[in-house]
């Protein structure tokens, strides 16, 4: 999401650091750049006036212009000065003193509540504990039935509400919670205009009666300026705790959270990664300033690692794979378990210095569709074949390729990789025996 | 974006020549600053709105402008200018039933503006079909199924999770039968940096051409207008998958003003139809350069 705006910050300083000494002129230059990198970012004017003012204000302060260290002091000040914005630590879900706990999420039109609703009471599932749903958009149609489906799919149950007695409703949802052995209560609100005044009465009331511990703000992460005038128009009406980013998962540059941040002080809480319902994440403050400066983001990388693949099957792959009895079998497996941890392209932008490999790989969605590809070829061969590929005959290919919807030479190229990696990897094995290896740190795959 | 043109555009015109003297209040720093600050806010490309800054000091430091409303109506009619080309009205088509796609990301107003749209065309005398091809979201069939019973607009629904290639197919096969003029097809919500989904967005298209040669005839991209910058990339990777006729920009009734639509107009040449401006079934207009640029900057500056 933020990569863009970190190139243009990486390219500035590089830029600045490629100068002896800073002159007025290079400060000049080089945050007209950042003005420009966070205006395209979508972060407010009015907080990109404030932050050049504030880093130029310290570069002075700090003498850049007369030191020999001043790009990188300048680096420095534009970082600190981004993590400011961005808030310290990942700030955790409020508790309730007695339960349930109580979540409401509200927010503009289309901006990802229902489906945050569902994400949400999938993680808590996850950790134990026992969610309800309550569906108190009366207003969208059909907004009921998608909560309800959705809840379902989760194995989550779902109150609906009368539309003449929405606030009420929801109380007496929350009320009965507890009898029925639910510890938390999730409330899915209405989309609605911060200045459309009948609605956000409508939503004022709702959180009055349903007291929750919790009120989350979904925000779409390609919001534009718009997004500090939206969010302090909510916060002045309601008790918002955190916010939720939702669709991380386009190229928006991230500028709407920052702002909002920095404009009302709500911490950011959850970022909605994908459209299925395990694609929350918790957000984390300093990682993301990190990774807005091209520094990695290996913490997160190593915690869906840990999720999503089996540490002994990973260890049993990785020896069979240096005893080059690596089958395709093992391959197709290996694929399922790296699919399941996102996107490659996200993947390689999470680990340090791996920004730069990600933008030379021709093109992360491309890399995807080949993965995709292989798959198919893969789980059209028998379980004979993909263990010895040796007895793939011309006429077994033809039936592969026909199965797969590929034609013969893709096959054949797959086959060769295949081979080529194994004799790789054989030789990398005979090393790794005689000790030449360094064993490679906390890889998962 | 020519202020010189625009400036041109002004000088012969009537009222400002009758009104010029009576409001002659000068250009002030404090006042360029507010202009580049009002143009910013919303969301109008940093590179265009530093084009358009450069240009007025221009002018005002040439003397060819020197008083607020004259600057004002210069880059008013610069901005005009930009989104005046191209056809907004829907496209004729090349056979029938016409056939209109609507794409978008997720929760950018798809469902509602494919209604809204349904709407315009009965209330014109037109009879047009909807066709529900969100087969992937939760409860998105029954969503526009609620408003084609609003709107009075016979449906033709796929199956959730189905096949939303077959859904268009089916409801161009049904809308050749029945004799319908139009069909509208809702697809799901999709982000433009998933490949996969946009290949299913092309292949969507073909099968539309496969069930009418030429179809589709319109394919809508619809905006969110609180939408920053990422609208434009948007828009050229839509474009670049399902040929985009033209965009519809939503939710302009809240505070957002859909400036991103300039720099979509300036590089891609697609032309802006409609406006979303509320969720009633009305609330969906034709766009008018003009009044957009209007809101977009009030007179007074
Ligand atoms: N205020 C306002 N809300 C809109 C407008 N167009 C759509 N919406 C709302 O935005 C939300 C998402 O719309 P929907 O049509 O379901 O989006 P889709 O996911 O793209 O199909 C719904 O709550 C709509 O009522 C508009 O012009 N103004
Ligand atoms: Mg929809």
């Amino acid at each position: 999401m933020f990569e863009q705006l970190s190139d243009r910050l990486t390219a500035t300083f590089e830029k600045l650091q490629g100068r002896a000494r800073v002159t007025d002129a290079d400060l000049d230059e080089a945050l007209r750049d950042v003005r420009v990198a966070l205006l395209e970012a979508d972060v407010n004017f009015k907080i990109v006036r404030q932050l050049v003012a504030t880093v130029r204000e310290r570069a002075i302060g700090e003498k850049v212009l007369e030191s020999i260290t001043g790009a990188q002091t300048v680096v420095k000040i534009v970082h600190d000065a981004l993590v400011e914005m961005l808030g310290g630590e990942a700030v955790p879900l409020a508790t309730a003193d007695k339960p349930p706990l109580v979540i409401a999420l509200v927010g503009l039109q289309g901006s990802g509540k229902t489906t945050t609703v569902a994400k949400l009471a999938n993680v808590l599932r996850k950790q134990g504990h026992h969610p309800l749903l309550v569906a108190a958009d009366v207003h969208r149609p059909a907004a009921v039935d998608q909560l309800q489906s959705l809840g379902k799919s989760l194995g989550v149950p779902v109150r609906t509400v009368s539309a003449e007695r929405v606030a009420d409703d929801v109380a007496a949802a929350i009320k009965g919670a507890t009898a029925e052995g639910r510890d938390t209560v999730i409330v899915d609100t209405a989309g609605r205009l911060h200045v459309d005044a009948a609605m956000m009465q409508e939503v004022e009331a709702i959180i009055r009666s349903a007291a929750p511990q919790e009120v989350l703000l979904a925000v779409d992460a390609m919001t534009g300026q718009d997004a500090v005038e939206a969010a302090s128009a909510f916060k002045a009406r309601l008790p918002i705790t955190g916010l939720v980013l939702t669709k991380v998962d386009s190229d928006a540059r991230g500028g709407a959270a920052l702002s909002i941040r920095a404009a009302t002080g709500v911490p950011v809480k959850f970022l909605g990664t994908s459209e299925r319902l395990d694609g929350l994440e918790v957000f984390h403050p300093d990682r993301l300033a990190a990774r807005i400066l091209g520094m990695g983001d290996i913490l997160t990388l190593v915690e869906r690692a840990q999720e999503h693949v089996d540490e002994k099957e990973a260890e049993a792959q990785a020896r069979k794979l240096l005893e080059a009895r690596f089958t395709f079998d093992d391959f197709y497996k290996q694929l399922q378990q790296v699919k399941k941890m996102g996107p490659i392209g996200d993947l390689l932008k999470m680990m340090p210095g791996m920004g730069g490999l990600a933008k030379q790989l021709p093109d992360p969605q491309q890399a995807e569709r080949q993965m995709t590809t292989i798959e198919a070829i893969i789980s059209s061969m028998t379980m004979q074949e993909r263990r010895d590929p040796a007895i793939l005959n011309g006429s077994r290919r033809k039936r592969i390729a026909n199965g797969s919807g590929v034609t013969v030479s893709e096959v054949n190229a797959l086959l060769k990789q295949f081979k080529e990696m194994q004799n790789l990897m054989k030789q990398f094995g005979a090393m790794a025996k005689r000790g030449k290896l360094p064993k490679l740190p906390g890889m998962p795959f | 974006m020519s202020i010189d043109a625009g400036l041109a555009k002004t000088r012969g015109s009537f009222l400002s020549r009758l009104f010029g003297r009576a409001a002659d209040r000068p250009v002030t720093p404090e006042w360029l600053d507010a202009l580049e600050e009002t143009l910013l806010r919303s969301d109008i490309s940093v590179s265009l709105v530093d084009s358009v800054m450069l240009q007025v000091r221009d002018v005002v430091a040439d003397r060819k402008a020197e008083t607020v409303p004259k600057v004002l109506a210069a880059v008013r009619e610069a901005l005009v200018a930009v989104l005046e080309p191209g056809e907004r009205a829907l496209i004729a088509g090349t056979g029938t039933p016409r056939v209109i796609l609507v794409v978008g990301v997720n929760g950018s107003g798809k469902t509602t503006t494919a209604a809204k749209l349904a709407k315009r065309l009965r209330d014109a005398g037109e009879t047009p079909l909807l066709a529900a091809a969100d087969t992937f979201r939760a409860a998105a069939i029954e969503q526009l199924e609620i408003w084609a019973k609003r709107v009075e607009v016979p449906i033709v629904s796929g199956t959730p999770d189905g096949d939303p290639a077959a859904v268009v197919f089916d409801a161009v096969q049904a809308g050749i039968a029945r004799g319908n003029t139009t069909v509208i097809a809702d697809t799901a919500g999709r982000l433009h940096t998933k490949g996969h989904l946009m290949d299913e967005l092309s292949k969507i298209v073909k099968v539309a051409g496969r069930a009418r040669a030429g179809a589709p005839d319109e394919v809508l991209l619809v905006l969110d207008g609180t939408t920053g910058q990422n609208a434009i990339i948007q828009a050229r990777q839509f474009t670049e998958t399902a040929q985009v006729t033209g965009i519809v920009i939503t939710k302009l009734d809240g505070t957002a003003k859909g400036g991103a639509v300039f720099a979509i107009a300036d590089e891609l040449k697609l032309p802006v139809k409609f406006l979303g401006v509320g969720e009633k079934a009305e609330d969906l207009v034709p766009m008018d350069p003009r009044a957009f640029v209007n809101a977009l900057l009030p007179a007074n500056g």
